[in-house]
């Protein structure tokens, strides 16, 4: 009898969630698991003439990520993402604390409809209208032409500011709304209990709601980081062929240079950094301030 | 003792003074006019039901609420606009509201290095104060793993660390379980009186505010019906809203006279006459007097040895509710139903429901309450 309660029992737990957790499982295995396995194994193969690979044993396209080059590219990739995920929580920290702290529920709400409204549109669609506003002949050139503040049109388009403007404009929903849940969870009496012990506005800020919401400031980054590592479409669009990202440089092995397994040893190293910070991240900055 | 008589006198000068404050919140009238003064080392309670505004009375004095008219002084100075972090007042919030990013060390300590104090010396106060509210070795737990009521005494120290003049609670006990709520306010009024602190105490717990308080205010609907020692609340209650509120009360209402000098005679519409007594109250009205249930006598025949100070009615048992150490006897009289309470004594058992039955009391234990008091009189007098 407790023999088949234990069988009873553990059937229960794997087979019963075992069953619940497969379509998930096969999901993930179908659509990135695999695509997975297969970039692995082209990333050690030698390149075929017309794209695809040739099934030869190499470290080579590994070798070749530490060529200057690419590994300019790849910092200067880093370099974008962070700038661009500080940029957002300087700039999406301030809008969802005025977001959550609003008393009507009405006005929050038109707010953060707001915030996601511009996901209603392509992506693509949204970069090509930066395109016109930001051209030589578009609406800030326009603008400021018009006023007399400037004389001669701005070169706007096709720079790293261009890629900053679009890549923050792109990611900014993405910080806002996780901040927005961590501060909306925020409880207003602990800002109160710090300003009752002597601390002004700014100790408030850095001693109580920071660290409180710091939980919303690391997933907000991460996904903001994240993408802006791997965007391509962002700098191709508005930086021309000026600014370069990994995201652009894997696209070019594969579509035009046609080096299958350099494109793989680049976006499987992309990978290992970004689940290593994860890891890091997991392991060591995991904040305790779940109640 | 020589000191102590001094400290004594010291005692009575007023460290919190609010005049005549208002505070709305939209339509909402929370504050209607409330003054009071508190002096220094008292333990006061403000009582009274939910939403009758005494968090808002706290929050004024924590500097969390600005008033819209009136002013608030806090060892003589004026503090109306002054923010909470430059107030010297401390707060015990109803629900800790403790740093849950911290532990209970730098929670207690969080006030001290805002003051830059050194940290040998934060150390030493930290300790003392974990250990003045026995939670000494407590110090590296995070809030979450501690219970309630130990978290309770962990708000208590972070605020009591600071030692400031006034410390305001709010509900502080209102999370606790009636045990530990009745252990802790045994430790909260021997800790005041130890410590010297002026408390301000908000609760809607009448028997919390009897049995704890130096004085008490009684609020209702932004207003303070009374404020007195909790003697004089319970005994003589002035308004009808008091007399319901603390304790249990029988009420008659009918029309008023003046006997003779303070003695005023009141007749029911069911043709009682009641005597009862007031100080300086307008007669001829309609007024309300009220008596104690436990200063009521019930007895089968009509009482002997009376005297002119003594109301005697004629009423039918309806029901005994057996208390313990008291019986409950609901008596109608003609229209009206009257709860005495009577030691639980063995003849008490000899009465039956439906008897026949006279209940006396003292006229002295009858009082005529007031209309409602104006908060300006209220204040002369206190
Ligand atoms: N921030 C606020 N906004 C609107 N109304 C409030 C606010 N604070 C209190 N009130 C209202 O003021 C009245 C008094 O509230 P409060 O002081 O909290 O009462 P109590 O603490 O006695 O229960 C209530 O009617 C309450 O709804
Ligand atoms: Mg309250």
């Amino acid at each position: 009898m407790k023999d088949f309660l234990l069988r009873y029992k553990s059937w229960g737990k794997e087979g019963k969630a075992g069953f619940l957790i497969s379509p998930a499982f096969l999901w993930l295995l179908l659509f990135f698991l695999i695509p997975l396995g297969i970039i692995f194994v082209y990333s050690f193969c030698e390149r075929g003439n017309y794209g695809g690979v040739n099934w030869n044993f190499t470290f080579e396209n590994y070798k070749q990520v530490l060529n200057p080059v690419y590994l300019k590219t790849i910092l200067y990739s880093f370099w974008i993402a962070i700038l661009n995920t500080v940029i957002c929580l300087l700039i999406g920290y301030p809008m969802a604390y005025y977001i959550s702290t609003r008393k009507s529920t009405v006005f929050k709400n038109i707010l953060l409809i707001l915030v996601i409204l511009p996901f209603w549109t392509d992506f693509l669609v949204r970069t090509y209208a930066w395109l016109v506003i930001l051209r030589e002949g578009g609406l800030i050139n326009t603008i400021l032409l018009q006023m007399g503040i400037i004389q001669e049109p701005l070169k706007l388009l096709f720079t790293d500011l261009a890629v900053i403007i679009g890549l923050v404009y792109g990611y900014l929903p993405f910080m806002i709304l996780p901040l927005y849940a961590s501060i909306e969870k925020l409880d207003p009496s602990l800002i109160e209990a710090a300003y009752d012990l002597g601390a002004n506005g700014f100790n408030v800020f850095w001693k109580v709601i920071l660290p409180l919401t710091s939980p919303g400031i690391i997933a907000g980054s991460i996904l903001v980081f994240v993408p802006t590592l791997g965007a391509y479409i962002t700098p191709d669009l508005l930086g021309g062929a000026k600014v370069m990202m990994i995201g652009n440089l894997i696209q070019q092995q594969f579509l035009k240079v046609k080096n299958w397994p350099f494109g793989s040893s680049l976006s499987f190293i992309v990978l290992i950094i970004v689940l290593a910070l994860l890891i890091i991240y997991i392991k060591f900055g995991e904040p305790e301030v779940e109640k | 003792m020589l000191t102590n008589i001094k400290e004594g006198k010291l005692l009575k000068k007023n460290i919190v003074q609010i005049k005549d404050v208002v505070k709305r919140f939209g339509n909402v009238l929370a504050l209607d006019h409330v003054s009071l003064e508190i002096p220094s080392g008292e333990f006061f309670s403000i009582l009274g039901p939910s939403g009758c505004g005494k968090t808002t009375l706290l929050r004024l004095i924590a500097g969390f609420e600005i008033p819209d008219s009136g002013e608030i002084f806090l060892e003589d100075k004026m503090i109306n606009s002054t923010p909470p972090y430059r107030r010297n007042v401390n707060t015990v919030f109803q629900n800790y509201a403790l740093f849950p990013h911290m532990n209970i060390y730098d929670n207690v300590a969080f006030g001290l290095k805002l003051k830059g104090i050194g940290r040998a010396e934060i150390k030493e106060r930290v300790m003392r104060s974990l250990d003045l509210v026995g939670l000494s070795g407590m110090g590296d737990r995070k809030p979450r793993q501690l219970s309630g009521g130990q978290q309770q005494r962990v708000a208590l120290s972070r605020a009591l660390v600071n030692e400031p003049p006034v410390l305001l609670l709010d509900e502080p006990l209102g999370a606790l379980d009636l045990k530990l709520r009745r252990q802790m306010q045994v430790e909260l009024k021997s800790l005041q009186k130890r410590l010297g602190i002026t408390f301000i105490y908000v609760t809607h717990d009448q028997e919390e505010a009897l049995t704890m308080s130096d004085r008490i205010a009684i609020m209702q609907t932004g207003k303070i019906e009374q404020m007195d020692i909790p003697p004089q609340i319970y005994e003589r209650p002035r308004t009808e809203f008091v007399a319901n509120f603390i304790g249990i009360s029988n009420l008659f209402s009918g029309n008023l006279r003046n006997g003779n000098g303070k003695i005023y005679t009141l007749t029911t519409s069911d043709g009682f006459e009641i005597k009862a007594t007031g100080e300086g109250i307008r007669p001829e009205r309609n007024a309300t007097v009220m008596v104690r249930p436990e200063k009521i006598q019930i007895t089968p025949g009509e009482p002997k040895n009376m005297s002119h100070n003594i109301n005697i009615l004629q009423g039918k048992i309806e029901d005994m509710i057996y208390l313990g150490n008291v019986i409950q006897f609901i008596v109608k009289l003609k229209e009206q139903k009257l709860i005495v309470l009577e030691k639980n004594y063995d003849k008490t058992f000899e009465f039956k429901p439906d008897q026949d039955v006279f209940v006396s009391w003292d006229i002295y234990s009858t009082f005529v309450l007031s209309e409602r008091v104006e908060n300006e009189r209220l204040f002369a007098q206190v």
